[in-house]
């Protein structure tokens, strides 16, 4: 393995050409034009839920949407290198990789419009609710991938954190975890420069990856635009966890192209030169290069229509969201209501009965 | 039926809980080899082995980190907080994820943690090592919180914490783990681990308590009776849900309640239980109730601990208020 302080791993280019590399192309060996077009079609289907994402709170439908303009090739090599028995714990911007996991369009927003506390059965879709507070799901991935190696199972379980995260003492503490049980877990960092407005610069004085060899951890930095890279890393990672090896520290060096939220302001922070630099290093852009080296020319409309269907679907399924009722208040606090919750439920419901509202 | 130690009892009921459901894992710093600082988990490692009694290392939110993720995964964890004042690193993965993952989920993910907290002080040690933290938890919807007081309570709720579906702080008086009792080591008489027990009847005035103030309480009750006052004295058991319909049906026979508590009274358990007994029977109450707590400080050095935990004289000085007797000495109403 290289050193985590070299040049990210990467197996396309800008160009849209193939850097070859003898170690890690063994990993994405079986993906042909044909399937680098789906991965291609996953990327241009996300960024376009982000789009919508950001257009539904503008519209004032949903309260707050998290975007991930950038990260699309960090997410969606990461994730479709899972298998369904694997089991992701993200933070709040991995849309991408809910959708790998079979999140549809109706469960992605509830916890945006404000419907639900979340959205979907975690154990539908082998994918944990999204953690708001910073790192906190590192320690549930480490804990599930204890499980699984309890079990016998060759499961993985797979922790989605950004460099924001890598200064919360949760973090450092699962990897002690994982490190000491050998837990078959995946710490992916996300690195994309920005922690709200605070830059990746002022919590790192080297790269994020650096920090798993410490621990005992083997890592590797990847260009974190490059889908391809991000497959085999992650085939790499996967591997090690299901032979029973324990954790690895992928370090995903992407950008943030958007804000933190819909609520944040990049300009007051964000240099725009750095950020022309990194729309020259697009995810997107450098796999359809590729596709088109290839012979692939009508990837993009093709993609395009998916994605635009996708997006409609999402749009109606948000709006679509019926208000809860208000009694469901106080349903699911504890397996079984005590005797507290129901007293107080049972006067409000005759607080909304005096007014003659429905509940 | 065996005598225990409240210690020991504890350690019977994990080892109970360890052979009932091989999804049960104990988890915490020095619990294997050790046995843990206060012994409770003693030969466990040893019969049950090192990957069902776990060592961990020195990280509070690790341990309750990982703990949901084992959950998440089918087990139930019984995790050891080696003392109290240790709790607050881990508050965030208590309050945050373990409290909340049932509510957010709309039930789809459970919980079923059991948090062993050695809590309360008057053991004369040093600081962080004697604090109550049971009302930050209390207040925290989505947890139960429970302590026991005597050894066939602790052998009966731990094994129930365990099995509730519910994630379960669940406090131990240390300065009663040394203390015996006959043990039944069957379930069967056991009350809901909710309930409070009237643990001596009265009539004169209501004592609510928990934890390591029961036999203060008890204390209290035997010196009153010397003088001719009846006291009732309430174990509460669980802190969160409270059983308040024990608590009422007590205060509307005496008419009179005094609550205590070794921790802080601002924003305590007394608090709840003051308004939540006034709401329901205001116009039974002959006096106002009173509190016995802890002093609204940090907890202080031991050499100055006699005079921050409620004990006998301070109980009776209550009593004393709340039955308006002239040999009340202070007329607190703090």
């Amino acid at each position: 393995m290289q050193s985590p302080a070299e040049t990210p791993l990467r197996l396309l280019g800008p160009d849209g050409r193939r850097i070859p590399n003898d170690d890690f192309d063994p990993w994405v060996s079986d993906i042909t034009a044909e399937r680098l077009a789906e991965l291609y079609e996953d990327m241009v289907v996300v960024r376009r839920i982000d789009s919508e994402g950001i257009a539904l709170q503008r519209q004032g439908q949903v309260g707050l949407w998290p975007p991930l303009r950038g990260q699309e090739a960090a997410q969606i090599g990461s994730a479709r290198a899972l298998r369904s028995d694997d089991f992701v714990f993200t933070s709040y911007r991995e849309n991408a990789v809910a959708y790998c996991r079979g999140v549809g369009v109706e469960e992605m927003m509830p916890m945006w419009r404000g419907t639900a506390a979340s959205g979907w059965d975690p154990y539908e879709f082998g994918m944990a609710p999204p953690a708001v507070i910073i790192g906190a799901q590192t320690l549930h991935a480490t804990g599930y991938a204890m499980g699984c190696a309890k079990d016998g199972a060759d499961s993985v379980a797979v922790a989605y954190f950004g460099d924001g995260a890598t200064s919360q003492g949760d973090v450092s503490e699962a990897m002690v975890f994982a490190a000491a049980f050998r837990a078959p877990v995946i710490f992916l960092c996300q690195n994309n420069h920005w922690a709200i407005s605070e830059p990746v610069s002022l919590v790192a004085r080297r790269p994020l990856a650096d920090r798993a060899p410490g621990f005992g951890i083997p890592s590797i930095r990847v260009d974190g635009n490059d889908v391809l890279a991000m497959m085999a890393a992650t085939r790499w990672a996967l591997d090690r966890a299901r032979r029973g090896d324990g954790p690895s520290y992928i370090e995903a060096v992407t950008y943030r192209m958007g804000p933190h939220t819909t609520s944040d302001d990049p300009s007051r922070y964000a240099d725009p030169a750095e950020h022309d630099e990194w729309l020259q290093l697009d995810p997107i852009a450098r796999v359809e290069r590729n596709l088109e080296l290839n012979g692939l020319h009508s990837v993009h409309e093709v993609a395009s229509r998916t994605a635009d269907a996708v997006a409609a679907d999402l749009r109606r399924a948000c709006l679509e969201l019926p208000d809860p009722r208000p009694l469901e208040l106080f349903d699911h606090v504890f397996t079984e209501p005590t005797s507290r919750v129901l007293r107080q439920r049972s006067q409000y419901a005759a607080y909304l009965d005096m007014l003659g509202e429905e509940r | 039926m065996a005598q225990k130690t409240l210690g020991a009892a504890i350690g019977l009921g994990l080892d109970g809980a360890l052979a009932a459901d091989d999804r049960v894992l104990l988890m915490g710093e020095d619990i294997g080899r050790l046995g843990g600082v206060f012994r409770v988990t003693d030969g466990l490692q040893k019969k049950w082995g090192a990957d069902r009694v776990i060592d961990t290392p020195l990280a509070e939110a690790g341990i309750l980190g990982t703990a949901v993720g084992l959950a998440y995964r089918g087990y139930r964890p019984v995790v050891e907080i080696q003392f109290d004042g240790f709790i607050y690193p881990a508050f965030d993965q208590i309050v945050a994820q373990v409290a909340k993952l049932h509510y957010r989920t709309r039930g789809a993910v459970r919980m079923p943690i059991t948090i062993r907290v050695p809590f309360g002080g008057g053991i004369g040690a040093v600081e962080h090592h004697s604090e109550s933290p049971e009302a930050y938890f209390a207040h925290t919807a989505g947890l139960r919180v429970v302590a026991c007081s005597h050894p066939q309570d602790a052998y009966w709720m731990i094994r129930q914490a365990i099995a509730c579906d519910d994630p379960v702080l669940f406090f131990e008086p240390k300065r009663r783990y040394w203390v015996t009792g006959e043990v039944d080591a069957s379930l069967d008489a056991a009350p809901p681990l909710e309930a409070a027990r009237v643990v001596v009847e009265g009539t004169d005035a209501t004592i609510v308590t928990y934890g390591p103030l029961v036999a203060t309480a008890l204390d209290a009750a035997l010196a009153a009776a010397d003088e001719g006052i009846s006291l009732e004295v309430i174990d509460l058991r669980s802190l969160s849900p409270v059983d308040f319909d024990t608590v009422e049906a007590s205060v509307r026979k005496t008419g009179r309640l005094v609550i205590t508590h070794e921790a802080q009274q601002f924003g305590g358990l007394g608090a709840e239980l003051a308004t939540s007994i006034t709401e329901r029977c205001f116009t039974h109450l002959l006096a106002a109730p009173a509190r016995v707590t802890g002093h609204d400080i940090p907890y202080p050095p031991s050499r100055l601990e006699e005079h921050f935990l409620p004990d006998l004289d301070r109980v009776l000085d209550a009593v004393d208020r709340v039955l308006g007797r002239a040999n009340s000495l202070t007329g607190w109403t703090l």
